[in-house]
């Protein structure tokens, strides 16, 4: 197994507050899988991805015990940039991700490039070739602003990737979008998985993560209480018990078992089920 | 006579921009609706007109005998009250009971009645338990809820609800759910926007479906869901369960994981 993140019995406490936000949570995760992060709202998502990131706690200050290791060196060891360009980081709201400086989508995507002082010709190939794979090519001369929702939270993601970041760390990129803006953003992510990357993703929407996560974490209360398989996460119903929604498929599959009526496998995606109930 | 008409309104913005183009609609007392569309379809326009935070540039809308165009937002909003959809635009003071109370205050009911509102949709919306929170220690998600409280707590005959699904868990749908059904029983008429097919399927009779600035569709879940032709026009796609059982050729309309379970069994 090729680890690219893990961390080590790590508690995480924010300035100011009586009770940790993380508790005791140890993980390993793969380069190249992605890896969705579900639990109900004020479980600890965004602050497992603060800690990905290394904002939590060089920004946000307060406690860290244990022990996070990006690409097997401790996460204490890297100067923050360096940090910044192995993990991109998508905010929840692409409001705060648009640079706000640059009146076309093109110079958007191309910001973080030329602060790095790539050359001019290697730029515009890599902006171009990163504006095909995020839809986004057409948008090239709009204003960012004048963007619907799908297509900011599109500009966004590509304003990261074309960075080429390592690792991906997208927080609710589509809890604020209709669905045919949270399906551009998912064949995006799905583009994602295509170029290798390491992905997490913190999401409501579990029917899209059935189809499209090899991995979940389910987290509760600071507390990491599942991670394993899609398959295996996603169709334990005793999760609903705890706050987390399981996909539409799975909740009919095990309302179909209780019924008494036997299954070989609880499915998690549409073709699952249609495979498995074609044979009623 | 309907409770609430809108007869052949649209809105334009100064700069000529349209936002809604013609529409027209009925709606009962005490119904519970739901609107769906995608975004720019017109929804959140159409509803702010219903609250009189916008007035139709063509047209007329009546609330029972109230037509909004004479009438001033305050006098309107006191009868429909409209939850933002990003609570931020409508939260401003620094703690969830004052915002809770504020609309009240405003209305200067005696400290008996303030009160009785009040408690009433803290606990409806579960709120009760950050009454002394500043709005803004709470998660986007539960911030919602303050602002549902603080139109519940007006009492008001109409309520509108611009996505209040965005961005909630399994809890806060269970919890919107609750909500609409109290409100449903005390009789009042709720107007809901929502992305979720899988909510709307489970918690409204009838949905009014917005595309391109128009109403291009109304009826129950069964008549929406399956009329693919509607649905492609509104750029929206059936529920999953629907989905399955259209590919798997059973039964008539599913729309719910109950209706399905009961074909599959």
């Amino acid at each position: 197994m090729d680890t690219i993140i893990e961390f080590k019995n790590v508690t995480y406490q924010y300035p100011l507050t009586k009770i940790p936000a993380i508790k005791n949570i140890s993980f390993q995760m793969e380069k190249g899988k992605l890896y969705g992060v579900i639990g109900g709202n004020g479980a600890g998502k965004t602050t497992l991805c603060a800690l990905i990131r290394g904002f939590a706690p060089s920004f946000f200050k307060g406690e860290l015990q244990g022990e996070i290791f990006i690409d097997k060196k401790n996460i204490k060891q890297y100067q923050n940039g360096e940090l910044s360009l192995k993990i991109g980081y998508v905010f929840q709201n692409p409001f705060n991700q648009i640079s706000g400086v640059k009146d076309s989508v093109f110079e958007e995507v191309a910001y973080g490039l030329e602060n790095f002082g790539v050359p001019m010709a290697e730029i515009e190939e890599r902006v171009v070739s990163i504006m095909k794979k995020t839809d986004i090519l057409s948008l090239a001369e709009k204003n960012p602003f004048d963007l619907s929702g799908g297509q900011q939270q599109r500009v966004a993601l590509a304003s990261i990737l074309v960075l080429e970041p390592d690792i991906l760390v997208i927080d609710e990129p589509t809890s604020q979008l209709d669905p045919e803006g949270t399906e551009s953003v998912f064949r995006v992510i799905k583009a994602m998985k295509e170029m290798k990357k390491t992905v997490i993703l913190v999401e409501h929407k579990v029917d899209l993560l059935a189809e499209y996560a090899d991995e979940i974490l389910v987290l509760k209360g600071g507390e990491l209480i599942r991670k394993g398989k899609n398959q295996e996460v996603l169709t334990d119903i005793s999760l609903m018990e705890e706050g987390v929604l399981l996909p539409q498929m799975a909740i009919l599959g095990n309302m179909i078992v209780q019924s008494g009526r036997k299954l070989q496998e609880i499915p998690i995606t549409q073709k699952q089920a249609e495979r498995i109930f074609s044979q009623f | 006579m309907s409770y609430i008409e809108v007869k052949n309104v649209s809105f334009a913005y100064p700069n000529g921009y349209i936002a809604v183009d013609d529409i027209s609609l009925k709606i009962e007392k005490g119904e519970n609706i739901a609107i769906i569309g995608q975004n720019g379809a017109g929804k959140s326009t159409t509803v702010k007109m219903l609250n009189a935070l916008q007035y139709p540039t063509k047209g007329t809308i009546m609330i029972g005998d109230m037509d909004t165009k004479n009438y001033t937002t305050a006098q309107v909003s006191r009868v429909v009250g409209y939850v933002f959809q990003n609570p931020d635009d409508q939260i401003f003071h620094s703690s969830v009971l004052q915002e809770v109370e504020y609309g009240l205050r405003k209305q200067k009911l005696s400290e008996e009645q303030i009160k009785k509102q009040v408690e009433y949709a803290l606990r409806l919306t579960g709120m009760e338990q950050f009454k002394k929170e500043n709005p803004y220690n709470l998660p986007l998600s539960v911030r919602k809820f303050v602002t549902i409280a603080a139109i519940v707590a007006s009492d008001c005959d109409v309520m509108i609800f611009d996505e209040p699904t965005a961005g909630q868990d399994l809890m806060g749908n269970r919890k919107l759910s609750h909500i609409l059904k109290e409100l449903h029983k005390k009789g009042k008429t709720t107007i809901t926007i929502s992305h979720d097919m899988e909510f709307v399927a489970n918690n409204f009779k009838k949905i009014i479906v917005m595309a391109n600035k128009k109403v291009v569709g109304e009826g129950t879940p069964e008549d929406v869901f399956w009329d693919f032709e509607l649905l492609e026009k509104a750029m929206l796609k059936q529920p999953y369960v629907s989905r399955l059982c259209q590919k798997l050729g059973i039964g008539e309309r599913v729309v719910t994981l109950e209706q399905a379970v009961s074909l599959l069994v």
